[in-house]
């Protein structure tokens, strides 16, 4: 509301010429900051804020006794656990495959270009069917290792397998855009100075690719925290073991147990804003460090 | 400025009349109805729509456009009390319609002796779906203990008709063997059989169908009928359990809402007209067992004799059970914590 009444002043040619805030080409400041903020408040953060409250209206021992169950606990495990892992899977192979986009020339790049969206398009209910037709032991894929009694669907290996398809377009599409910046003249130069390839790598193209691949690993992560669609298809979901938190949410939900699914919620939200704030450092961190 | 604006409202208020005028005079030819289902009824009440929309017309002059929403039992209760406008509810289990008075007061306390048997016009019971040839030998409830017998269900906690699935062997064990401690053990045994835990029915069905897990799948009777028909015929073999419970899907009208939009007489219409002839032989077209016995009969084929018990016989009905069984610290719990210690 006090957006708007602002916004009226500056559009008031008077008022703009005594502005003492600097002026901006594109003019509206007061207008579009108070939009974002009502935009983000209803889309986040009275969404969050009601789920923070909620929580606090349950006594201590009903949350504690909601978070610190055995069950939820192996669930935190594995949903943290198969979540960085499949974000550390994509920071590599991430890098991998934005760098084969970026460098090179070859038949069909554009549809393989477009084919790293995919995650984002397809609902994760087919992901997961597909991923599990591929990975069951029956499988295309999952009888090869069935041979060596290596299960992938229904193990927690599935659950990584599920979480790092969803992660990969999060870290290539951040890494792209740096790469293609990165002339490779700059790495024309190290070897000319005398660097070989691998400090060129090290010394040369991966500091200026650190905050790219740490936002892409961030976002991958998140991603993978929150995902339920295609993981309860290919993990088999036993309780203790390849139970993701997100289901016990819904399972909290589906007794009409809000309390509980409120306080196991709180407990992903807060722990996913740490683990998000010590990445986001490490980032402010690293573009100090290596932007000399 | 000034006229600017006042030309504007009266442009809006000239715009908003026009759309009330032609909004009420729709309303005397059409009345919109809104049934919040669960999953596999889909295929019964887009019949059914088109049966009862017929009838109304013939009799009223007045056409009925009935809108369906499928889901979850559960997560489909949720949303009608978080405000989803259904004039009636048709749901997979009392204790969901139940939530619909406890959790928002929309329906009032006697809603289940509004109308015969229950409220449910069909019923249902818990079968056992096996593979063509039967190649495992499976009979009854115990072959599902044996050590090579894989068992695929999907989870009571988050599967409103898997309740349905865990109280029947339940009941069944309790039967045979006499105690809850027993009854207990056995549907433990069962659990510690189950490779693959889906969240919903429909999870299930994939993964017994078409992943080919497991040797049995414990079902609703009108879902190992589809699974049969649809998805593979030949393939598989419906075994019905020597006992097995009644399950009930009852159907609502949801009070606060009718009123609120004056549909009460066409909703309670809709809801009675499943207990006619006609209606009552769709639901044995979509493999429901008809509830009236005349119609039943005419279905004996299809539906073999099983000794049914009911749940509140056998449970206490829907709450206590929930709470015994399901609940945080209920018996599943236990069984959970059980299995993962001797895994």
């Amino acid at each position: 509301m006090s957006g708007d009444h602002n916004s009226m002043t500056t559009l008031a040619p008077s008022s703009v010429l005594r502005s003492p805030r600097p002026r901006n080409v594109i003019p509206g400041f007061n207008i579009t900051m108070g939009f974002s903020l009502l935009y983000i408040s209803f889309l986040f953060l009275i969404p969050v804020g009601g789920l923070l409250l909620f929580t606090m209206t349950q006594s201590w021992e009903q949350f504690w006794r909601a978070i610190s169950h055995p069950q939820v606990v192996a669930s935190y495990k594995l949903s943290f656990g198969a979540s960085l892992i499949g974000a550390t899977i994509n920071l590599v192979f991430g890098l991998l495959v934005s760098w084969v986009l970026v460098r090179y020339q070859f038949p069909f790049k554009r549809f393989v270009d477009a084919l790293i969206d995919l995650p984002f398009a397809l609902p994760t209910a087919v992901a997961g069917i597909a991923l599990v037709t591929l990975y069951a032991s029956t499988g295309w894929v999952g009888q090869y290792f069935d041979v060596y009694g290596i299960r992938i669907a229904y193990t927690q290996i599935g659950v990584v397998i599920a979480l790092t398809y969803i992660g990969l377009p999060f870290v290539v599409r951040t890494v792209q855009p740096v790469l293609e910046d990165l002339e490779s003249e700059l790495e024309e130069a190290s070897a000319a100075l005398g660097a070989n390839r691998l400090t060129t790598i090290r010394r040369v193209i991966l500091p200026a690719l650190m905050p790219a691949l740490l936002t892409g690993y961030a976002l991958a992560f998140a991603r993978a925290l929150g995902e339920y669609g295609s993981v309860v298809f290919i993990s088999g979901n036993l309780p203790y073991l390849t139970e993701i938190t997100p289901l016990l949410i819904v399972a909290k939900a589906e007794q009409y147990d809000y309390h509980g699914a409120a306080a196991i919620g709180t407990v992903m939200l807060l722990a996913a804003f740490v683990m998000l704030l010590v990445i986001n450092g490490l980032q402010w961190w690293s573009t100090r460090r290596f932007s000399h | 400025m000034s006229t600017l604006t006042a030309r504007l409202k009266r442009i809006i208020a000239i715009g908003l009349t026009a759309v009330s005028f032609s909004a009420l005079t729709a309303q005397a030819q059409t009345v919109n109805l809104l049934n919040v289902s669960y999953d596999p009824t889909r295929e019964l009440y887009r019949e059914y729509n088109e049966w009862f929309a017929q009838q109304w017309r013939a009799k009223h002059n007045q056409t009925v456009n009935i809108r369906q929403s499928h889901g979850g039992s559960g997560s489909q209760a949720r949303s009608v009390i978080d405000g989803l406008d259904a004039d009636v509810v048709t749901l997979a289990l009392a204790y969901d319609v139940d939530a619909l008075r406890q959790r928002a007061d929309l329906i009032p306390a006697d809603w289940q002796e509004r109308l015969p048997g229950n409220s449910s016009p069909y019923t249902s019971t818990i079968v056992l779906l096996v593979r063509a040839g039967n190649p495992k030998n499976i009979q009854d409830w115990d072959d599902l203990v044996r050590d090579d017998v894989q068992v695929i269900t999907p989870n009571p906690k988050t599967s409103g008709g898997a309740r349905w699935n865990y109280l029947a062997a339940w009941g069944y064990a309790l039967k045979k063997y006499g105690s809850e401690e027993a009854a207990f053990e056995f549907v433990e045994k069962i659990f510690a059989n189950v490779p693959v835990l889906d969240p919903a029915a429909r999870g299930a069905t994939n993964t017994f169908v078409q992943r080919r897990i497991g040797d049995v799948f414990i079902s609703w009777e009108n879902e190992a009928f589809l699974a049969v028909e649809q998805l593979g015929r030949g393939q598989f073999e419906i075994v019905v359990p020597s006992v097995s419970i009644l399950a009930e899907p009852p159907v609502t009208v949801v009070d606060a809402n009718v009123d609120r939009k004056g549909t009460r007489a066409v909703a309670q219409a809709y809801l009675e007209g499943l207990y006619t002839d006609d209606a009552q032989r769709l639901a044995g077209k979509h493999f429901y067992r008809p509830s009236n016995p005349v119609i039943a009969a005419e279905f004996s084929d299809q539906f073999p004799d099983v000794n049914f018990f009911g749940i509140d016989d056998v449970f206490g009905g829907w709450d206590k059970a929930q709470n015994d069984h399901f609940n945080d610290g209920g018996h599943f719990d236990t069984i959970l914590e059980n299995i993962a210690r001797n895994r």
